[in-house]
């Protein structure tokens, strides 16, 4: 084993980020900032219309253009490539649609590509594409999810007989007994609007070709290069050793860029076509349009609570339309299923029945965001959690208190059939009250109350499905389900780590190189991490499902202790020691009990690469080793709490945050920092979720959300100061006890803050299930209690 | 293609002459034919402040100028914000975790350079308000509220000689 020596562990310090110095010296290395020889530039004509047919497409005057080498058309773009469809296997009974690269017969959303065009430059290419007459006959388009499930609704793809693309469910425990027991019954319905993820950096490729070589580069800003290159051999018919795809900086991603694009495709169909590299930049009304979008969900829940507030059943029926067809090659399925299998959240609630509907409508495709399916699950259950408890009177604290499931249940498993093997649930609910100063805001919101002032105060209790393993593989998808590191002592006894896991902004290089300064005994600094260049790194599945951490430390962890291992044999021949008393710390290689008997990694590292002749032919002259890691369970489960407390205006409607508190359990914290950070991030994503941000179609299925002006994402002054507090319970089934941490935040906060609204509106009889709670939907709440009020007292 | 123009104007204290079309904006200017691209777009709509630069002095939106209109200025972007090492309020992003994907941390630096120029002293909350036209996508701003505290704190103790023009 390796061990820790008198220099401070680096695993839990905020060691700072070794991934700073060049993006903050404005010398990041985004895909835009790449320029090749010969390289080009790539715009799309795209569908104005949500549901149309194509009649015609005229392209001449486009080519006629100076500047223009390309205008790539959809037959011509289908003959190029082998179509995809996004099925997973193991959900049974799924159907979508082929996907072509550009609409063939019919367009299906509005921004949907259609003609693809190659110009000296993007001004050119833009003007091409005005150029480019395409002739429709509009259709009716389908819109609102429960309508596209109806009878006589006119079809987005005639081939597959309605618009239906997934119906699952399940039945457990004894549902409608519990139901006959309930002292109480709730019913309500929940309608969460669409979002999408607005990485700051939008989708971005450049694509060479070698038509000599056959093969293909493509530099693209994605969270899953291997992934890529595996759906690029598919789909554009190259072989997997031909395909390099490079991930270099990514300006943000959270699930946006780990799909398959058409415009990707048709950008890299019109590489090879020309035998010239072409540059494809997203702008961003063209990210708001064709991006994925997510969260789209009606939730009918039905919950039965005896007297004491203890929760005996639910039932829930979720209905999300998630675009024209399931993405590839993750599906649009999985946040609908993450809805009702998460629904039960950290409580103890063993009766449960779920039916879900995800129907295609004429909106851009649906699929994984940051916190999949959680935030959704956890506001409705945090919702009526808090409904039981004011009906029963009963303190929220105490509600949850009644159902959280205790550590000496663990194992536990979920009515659908998780099974949560450590956490601190109740633990972390009393660690945010006492933070958060629960009392004394009671006590604040009563004076308030007085003085005309609606403080409402929420929380939510969560739990967070990190570190998946097998979760896409299972149903057929080409996605890693382990993860690999490769780690090289170099010649100069400084170590070189390449890592499969992928890097947007996590801080994860710091962090990789945090766990092996420790493992090899040597300091953060002697590290450098490299990620992203499937031509580089081992194979793996980047990053997901807050799986980098946990994945990445594992492969890390397995890998150093095959390169200690070398070392210690090599260090045990020329020390004349036995391997196993020689150990690795401070950068010395030394036999235990006698330090004065010791090398450097530099001395071994040059005895093993540059005279490796006179080692013995029993000793490999490798300083390298390569390991590939999955965790032993299919989710690794941390959990957490969120208080917030908010001010309505109630003239306005606004919302303001006075104070938020989390805490965040996800096992030992390789780097506190970064953490807190993440959960910083994640919980402005969710606040944004759930008071600003929506993509608004209207009954035509016109795009109105097409600016930061229209789609609000929340900025500097309206957020408040996140207070993050920590709990380590460590997982017993991953290496080094990790859990994932990315999602929580965006999981946790819809639930606290909608309880927290509903909180402050109770006196007015206003109870909100709605997101996001804009200004108006509280003004419009609050006129009709008002009215409500007014009828009924005459 | 549309007739081209000379376009005249110091970036960074250096000289930079190009010929340009009418339509060329600033940042693309400054990233395709000054070759600096630390510059970043991130909505191309002037409201998120990613492509801030200092035109005269001024932050502005560099996707809503076109680059004959700086014709004569002194541009100064994130890459003259420090000759080698890094600017006072760039160590403060460092050493408080207020940059993840470094995305607008760019525009967030010009931003935050002119405010502290304008009030040394900012409290959280003005600090907040100065940063309300920079998207920050990935830290909550929490982090980068911190950094830009203590980086006021460094430049009263200390202004720096060289600053961006």
């Amino acid at each position: 084993m390796a061990t820790s020596g008198t220099r401070p562990r680096a695993v839990g310090r905020p060691v700072k980020r070794v991934e700073d110095g060049r993006l903050l010296a404005g010398q990041g290395r985004f895909v835009d900032d790449l320029h090749l020889p010969r390289m080009v530039h790539a715009a799309f004509v795209r569908s104005p219309h949500a549901h149309a047919r194509v009649r015609h497409v005229s392209v001449s005057r486009a080519l006629a253009l100076p500047g223009v080498v390309a205008v790539l058309t959809a037959d011509e773009a289908a003959r190029l490539c082998h179509p995809w469809r996004g099925i997973l296997t193991d959900y049974v009974g799924m159907k979508t649609a082929l996907q072509y690269p550009l609409a063939l017969d019919k367009v299906r959303y509005v921004g949907e590509p259609v003609v693809a065009v190659a110009a000296a430059d993007r001004y050119v290419a833009e003007d091409a594409c005005d150029l480019v007459e395409v002739e429709y006959e509009t259709l009716p388009a389908v819109v609102d999810p429960e309508a596209a499930m109806r009878p006589g609704t006119p079809l987005i793809h005639e081939e597959l007989g309605d618009n239906v693309i997934y119906r699952g469910g399940f039945d457990k425990g004894e549902v409608d007994q519990a139901f006959a027991r309930a002292h109480r019954v709730y019913r309500d319905r929940f309608v969460v609007g669409r979002q999408t993820c607005v990485a700051l950096e939008p989708r971005s490729l450049v694509a060479a070709y070698e038509p000599r070589e056959g093969s293909l580069s493509v530099w693209i800003s994605s969270q899953v290069p291997h992934m890529m290159q595996a759906i690029f051999a598919r789909i554009l018919g190259l072989p997997e050793q031909k395909i390099r795809v490079v991930a270099p900086d990514v300006g943000g991603s959270f699930g946006l860029k780990i799909h398959c694009y058409s415009d990707d495709v048709a950008a890299c169909l019109l590489a090879m076509r020309l035998g010239r590299p072409v540059k494809w930049i997203a702008d961003r009304l063209e990210s708001f349009a064709t991006d994925i979008h997510c969260r789209e969900h009606l939730v009918d829940v039905e919950a039965a609570v005896s007297a004491d507030g203890t929760v005996l059943g639910l039932r829930s029926r979720a209905i999300t339309g998630v675009g024209p067809w399931s993405c590839y090659p993750r599906s649009s399925v999985v946040e609908g299923n993450q809805v009702i299998r998460l629904l039960t959240g950290p409580y103890r609630i063993r009766n449960y029945k779920a039916e879900l509907n995800v129907v295609a409508q004429n909106k851009a495709l649906m699929s994984q965001y940051r916190a999949v399916g959680h935030p959704i699950a956890s506001m409705v259950m945090e919702s009526m959690l808090d409904r039981a408890a004011r009906d029963l009177q009963l303190d929220p604290v105490e509600i949850r208190r009644r159902n959280l499931v205790r550590r000496d249940e663990l194992p536990y498993t979920t009515a659908f059939g998780y099974v949560f093997e450590s956490g601190s649930y109740l633990e972390s609910l009393e660690l945010a009250l006492d933070k958060g100063g629960y009392a004394r805001w009671r006590e604040e919101q009563a004076r308030g109350r007085r003085e005309g002032r609606h403080l409402g105060i929420g929380l939510s209790c969560f739990i967070e499905l990190t570190a998946p393993g097998s979760f896409y593989g299972s149903g057929g998808a080409p996605i890693s389900a382990q993860d690999s590191a490769t780690v090289r002592v170099e010649p100069g006894g400084t170590i070189t780590a390449l890592i499969g896991v992928t890097n947007q902004g996590q801080g994860a290089h710091t962090a990789f190189a945090q766990i092996i300064a420790d493992q090899l005994g040597v300091s953060v600094e002697d590290v450098n991490v490299m990620s992203g260049d499937t031509a580089l790194v081992p194979y793996g599945g980047g990053t997901s499902g807050s799986r980098g951490a946990v994945l990445g430390a594992g492969a890390s962890i397995l890998a150093c202790r095959a390169v200690a291992e070398k070392v210690r044999r090599i260090a045990g021949h020329l020390l004349e020691a036995a391997p196993d008393d020689v150990e690795l710390r401070d950068g010395k290689v030394s036999v235990r009990g006698a330090p004065d008997r010791s090398l450097t990694l530099a001395d071994i590292g040059f005895r093993v690469y540059y005279q490796s002749d006179k080692l013995p032919r029993d000793l490999e002259p490798s300083l390298e080793a390569t390991a590939h890691y999955t965790p032993a369970r299919p989710i690794t489960w941390a959990n957490g709490v969120h208080m917030v407390v908010v001010e309505v205006d109630v003239e306005t409607g606004l919302v303001k945050i006075l104070r938020y508190v989390t805490v965040e359990d996800c096992g030992p914290m390789i780097n506190p920092a970064l953490v807190a950070e993440q959960v910083r991030g994640a919980v402005v994503q969710g606040i944004g979720s759930t008071l600003y941000e929506h993509v608004v179609y209207d009954a035509e299925g016109q795009l109105l959300t097409r600016t930061l002006m229209d789609y609000l994402v929340p900025g500097a002054a309206e957020m408040p100061d996140i207070e993050v507090h920590h709990l380590e319970t460590p997982s017993p089934f991953t290496l080094g006890g990790f859990k994932g941490i990315a999602e929580a935040g965006t999981a946790g906060a819809p639930g606290a803050i909608l309880n927290a609204v509903n909180d402050a509106l109770a006196p007015f009889g206003v109870r909100l299930t709605r997101q996001p709670i804009t200004p108006d939907l509280i003004r419009s709440a609050l006129r009709q209690a008002h009215a409500l009020n007014r009828d009924g007292r005459r | 293609m549309a007739e081209r123009h000379v376009v005249r104007l110091t970036v960074n204290g250096e000289s930079v002459e190009r010929l340009v079309e009418p339509r060329k904006t600033l940042a693309d200017f400054l990233r395709q034919d000054v070759e600096l691209t630390g510059t970043h777009l991130g909505c191309e709509h002037g409201v998120c402040g990613a492509c801030t630069v200092l035109l005269d002095g001024e932050p502005v939106r560099s996707c809503l100028l076109f680059a004959v209109q700086a014709d004569g200025a002194r541009v100064g972007t994130v890459e003259g914000l420090a000759h080698d090492g890094l600017h006072p309020i760039q160590e403060a992003f460092h050493d408080h975790f207020a940059l993840q994907c470094g995305y607008c941390t760019p525009g967030m630096l010009m931003t935050v350079h002119d405010l502290l120029q304008r009030s040394p002293s900012p409290t959280r909350e003005e600090i907040r308000k100065a940063l309300a036209g920079n998207i920050c996508r990935c830290t909550g701003y929490h982090a980068i509220v911190d950094a830009v505290e203590a980086a006021a704190a460094r430049l009263r103790a200390a202004p720096p000689r060289a600053a961006a023009r």
